[in-house]
């Protein structure tokens, strides 16, 4: 029988696919410190993508903001629903074209930092994941960004 | 057309027609008619020029202006909100002006007032009224757009006007070179953009280096505070201040454009050549923003071909 490294779970959600070294970012954010069971498992072996990481939580399905923000993250992560030890819902996570609300703009000139305005995002859809903010109109990578949750 | 916000909202196509309108108004070829019109403008940041120009555009299509400056002596500083003050601003006039020192501004303001706005700058994002009137002046030297050799010098890392100027030329084919001290050299996510649209471009230290290739050279201020060391500024203002001398070999169709204020980056003794242009180049605002004012409010018989 294959051993599995990263224990399975009875009930939650399993994001697969995770960009080796994206794990922990998600992790930080999906801020399960709520008690949730958590399990990260970071550089496995994956056929299609060399190394990967993983992260299975218990009792926790994802919000659509929660799936965009991963999807900006690491763009091929897969969203499994687990129920009683069996798959129930497998899908790839999408990234919107227009990202509402979710990133804080980086640039502290810009109005979505001074007043009430929420922000949006256009995302380019290439490998490098670039970000540009509506209002202030200057371009971030994935990896600079902090998302409000 | 409802607003003016940024050149990246801009088709080639609506570029060549605000130059078209602008052409069509110096000429006298139409005469916008903006009589009972109010053009507020609204400047939280000071700006002499651009805002002369625009109450200039204003009053010589018969139009009114009124204008607020700074958020002294205003309601912002009694704490009302910027979209509470536009909301009632917008009640008063028939078109908004702003320029403010917040990146996105003018956008925002757009989404919440039913009145045409206009970005006259915001913080160091856009300032496409000054990228179309450099564009006029462009056209209007050169005959064309396209296929032009471009010189621009100065500071690159924060000058707006220069980055709306590259942003806005890129789709006519343009060669560029760009001038600066090394620590205020072009963004790279403005040249990863001229990369990816296969733009030619090369990085220089020296204003008078290649000088003789180029059609246009933009020179702009570079500002004493952004050295940490006057010592620096001193040796490296030498580099970039263009001096009559150097214009023994320039092409015939050559011009030195500047948005103005300049600080010395053009020796006065440039005034006198037929290359100089930065004077014609502030007068051409005055007709490319009767141009955006009139296509704004509407009232040309022209439409854009599609």
């Amino acid at each position: 029988m294959k051993q599995l490294k990263v224990d399975a779970i009875k009930n939650g959600t399993v994001i697969d696919h995770i960009q080796a070294g994206k794990g922990l970012i998600i992790a930080d954010f999906l801020k399960t410190g709520r008690g949730n069971v958590m399990m990260i498992g970071m550089n496995l072996q994956s056929k299609s993508f060399g190394k990967k990481d993983i992260i299975k939580i218990e009792n926790k399905t994802l919000t659509s903001i929660e799936m965009s923000s991963i999807a900006l993250i690491s763009p091929k992560a897969t969203i499994t629903k687990i129920k009683d030890f069996k798959i129930e819902g497998k899908k790839k996570v999408e990234l919107q074209n227009e990202i509402e609300s979710l990133i804080i703009c980086p640039n502290p000139k810009c109005i979505t930092n001074m007043d009430e305005v929420n922000s949006v995002f256009y995302v380019t859809q290439d490998e490098n994941n670039v970000v540009r903010c509506k209002y202030c109109e200057k371009k971030y990578s994935v990896d600079e960004i902090k998302i409000r949750i | 057309m409802k607003n003016l916000i940024s050149m990246r909202d801009l088709s080639k196509e609506e570029i060549l027609y605000f130059m078209e309108i602008a052409r069509k108004i110096e000429n006298g070829e139409i005469n916008p008619d903006m009589n009972r019109k109010v053009a507020a403008l609204m400047f939280y940041e000071p700006s002499t020029r651009t805002h002369f120009s625009f109450a200039t555009a204003m009053k010589k299509m018969s139009g009114q202006t009124i204008t607020m400056r700074g958020s002294v002596n205003s309601s912002v500083s009694k704490g009302e909100t910027f979209a509470d003050t536009l909301q009632t601003i917008a009640q008063y006039a028939d078109i908004i002006v702003i320029r403010t020192a917040v990146e996105g501004s003018a956008r925002y303001a757009s989404e919440i007032v039913d009145v045409p706005v206009v970005n006259a700058g915001d913080g160091a994002n856009q300032h496409p009224t000054q990228a179309l009137l450099d564009l006029y002046s462009i056209i209007k030297t050169q005959g064309t757009l396209e296929n032009l050799t471009i010189g621009v010098a100065g500071d690159l890392k924060f000058g707006r006007t220069v980055h709306s100027l590259v942003q806005a030329m890129s789709d006519f084919n343009p060669k560029f070179k760009f001038i600066s001290p090394s620590f205020l050299k072009m963004p790279s996510y403005i040249k990863d953009d001229l990369k990816e649209k296969n733009i030619e471009f090369e990085e220089l230290e020296e204003i008078d280096k290649k000088i003789d290739e180029l059609d246009i050279l933009y020179v702009t201020r570079v500002q004493k505070e952004r050295f940490a060391d006057l010592e620096d500024y001193e040796k490296a203002k030498g580099s970039y201040t263009l001096k009559k001398s150097m214009l023994d070999n320039v092409k015939d169709n050559f011009k030195v454009m500047h948005p103005l204020p300049r600080v010395g980056e053009i020796q006065t003794d440039v005034d006198d050549t037929k290359y100089a242009y930065y004077f014609p180049q502030a007068k051409n605002g005055v007709f490319m923003r009767q141009a955006i004012i009139s296509i704004l409010l509407g009232g040309l018989d022209e439409t854009i071909e599609s």
